[in-house]
């Protein structure tokens, strides 16, 4: 059932580079966009460990947004491409456990295109207000907790 | 001074387990020489009354395999938790859910409806179901009830040590029961295998290539394995980049990829995750279209990533948007 209220959270994870910049200039062009996107700067997106998209997914995330330079632009020559794949098998994954591959997205923005995060972020937010909240059952106790904080410190981003 | 207790226990498991335990060969009359065996239901004729009878902490460690699925499952780790000193998570089933985790893709109600009604085996035109209470002339009848879902030893009750594999190397069972008896136990929660990947100890670590590329995946039945080069070189499928070792590379010898038995090193918590990254990583497809075309040769992401812990797993059991299993 559609809620008119619902306000999606979605995280998403930029890289330094191309569309962390771009968003910048999004926002010193003071280019007005849906505001339910939590950004994570990553020097790449080849630096997305899988993990941190289920650990969102699991934290309470109704969408993932990923954005790194295009094919060819990337910083360090291929993280982009290593992520293209991951995310498509990402993708696959998810849709077997029964969340829908919509509210994961990888979209490549070049620094120049604030214009691009700012209409991806609103057909995102958009889309995910179409698929309603996400709200996955709580894993059984005690573990759940503590293997949140447990892939925080292992990866260093507590 | 009378010697260490020690228990065995299965929960959801297929057995082969204890068949590690056979395995130990002679070195098993070693184990029964320095301790005493208080409880195995598989191999020793004693009681879950015997074990209440005990004083808590009683028995000095316990073993348990086997995921947890059913209310008897629950009460006996409960049970063990209480008379134990240590538990020890024993095996791919009881550390990580392992294959019988699975069903984690499937609600209660699916996997009754197609095992009691709908699968092409089954005549029960009642559609009678287990029950957990039937009365017959002679009483009451009980089965334990079935969980919504299959839960790791530790989901249910605190565990001190893993030992992972389907079944679990023999030498890792050695080292545990000598690490119990000699009282040099790492940190509680440590799993007692090596912290490498697979790959470390591979031996055909020598044909892996600088740079994997793998044009697409094979299934083995599909090509002929050559028996001395990477399988991942040769398009397999094998989860040794992001699988713990300790295993002695038991399936590559048998000129097999590695599924994934051990679960992850130490600091990855989603060994399918992990697993799925490395793999992607090494695909060779540079654009979207031929990155599909790689994709669709592994047809079951979660089959073959998660094969041994998906309720481990961040995600834990399929998403049902309306809860009924419809979806």
């Amino acid at each position: 059932m559609f809620d008119p209220n619902f306000e999606p959270r979605i995280v998403a994870f930029f890289c330094n580079w191309c569309t962390y910049t771009a968003s910048d200039l999004a926002g010193t062009s003071r280019m007005t966009y849906a505001p339910n996107t939590r950004v994570i700067r990553l020097m790449c997106s080849g630096r997305l460990n899988p993990q941190f998209v289920l650990a969102a997914f699991r934290q309470g995330a109704d969408g993932v947004l990923i954005g790194g330079c295009h094919p060819g632009d990337c910083h360090y020559q291929e993280g982009n491409y290593k992520t293209m794949r991951r995310v498509e098998l990402l993708k696959r994954m998810v849709e077997q456990m029964g969340i829908e591959p919509q509210r994961l997205r990888l979209e490549w923005i070049a620094a120049s295109e604030g214009d691009k995060v700012q209409r991806v972020t609103n057909e995102m937010v958009e889309q995910i207000k179409q698929l309603g909240p996400l709200n996955l059952d709580a894993i059984p106790q005690p573990e759940a907790g503590e293997q949140l904080e447990a892939v925080a410190a292992a990866e260093g981003v507590a | 001074m009378s010697k260490p207790k020690v228990g065995f226990y299965w929960c959801a498991s297929c057995g082969g387990c204890e068949e590690v335990v056979v395995d130990l060969a002679e070195a098993v009359l070693d184990v029964v020489a320095a301790v005493d065996i208080v409880f195995w239901p598989c191999a020793m004729d004693f009681k879950r009354e015997d074990v209440e009878a005990m004083a808590d902490g009683e028995i000095a460690v316990c073993f348990v395999n086997g995921a947890i699925r059913t209310s008897e499952q629950r009460e006996m780790a409960e049970l063990m938790r209480r008379k134990s000193q240590l538990i020890i998570a024993f095996g791919a089933c009881s550390y990580t859910g392992g294959i019988p985790g699975l069903a984690n893709q499937f609600t209660k109600e699916q996997i009754l409806r197609y095992v009691y009604q709908g699968s092409p085996s089954t005549v029960n035109p009642k559609g009678t179901r287990p029950q957990t209470e039937t009365n017959v002339t002679e009483g009451t009848l009980t089965l334990p009830s079935l969980d919504e879902s299959v839960k790791t030893l530790d989901q249910t009750v605190p565990v001190d040590y893993y030992i992972p594999g389907c079944a679990p190397p023999v030498k890792l069972l050695v080292g545990a029961v000598m690490a119990v008896l000699e009282g040099k136990l790492p940190p509680k929660g440590t799993v007692l295998a090596p912290n490498k990947a697979l790959c470390d100890q591979c031996p055909r670590i020598d044909s892996k290539p600088q740079d994997l590329s793998i044009e697409s995946f094979h299934r083995p039945h599909e090509i002929m394995i050559d028996p001395d080069t990477c399988l991942l070189a040769q398009g397999l499928l094998c989860l040794g980049p992001a699988t713990r070792s300790g295993c002695d590379a038991a399936c590559i010898n048998g000129n097999m990829p590695c599924t994934g038995c051990l679960g992850p090193v130490d600091g990855v918590h989603d060994h399918g995750a992990a697993a799925l990254s490395a793999t992607a990583s090494l695909g060779a497809a540079m654009d979207e279209r031929a990155t599909v075309k790689l994709m669709d040769g592994i047809p079951d992401p979660v089959g073959t990533f998660y094969r041994y812990g998906l309720p481990a797993s961040l995600l834990h059991k399929r998403h049902f948007t309306n809860g009924n299993g419809a979806g």
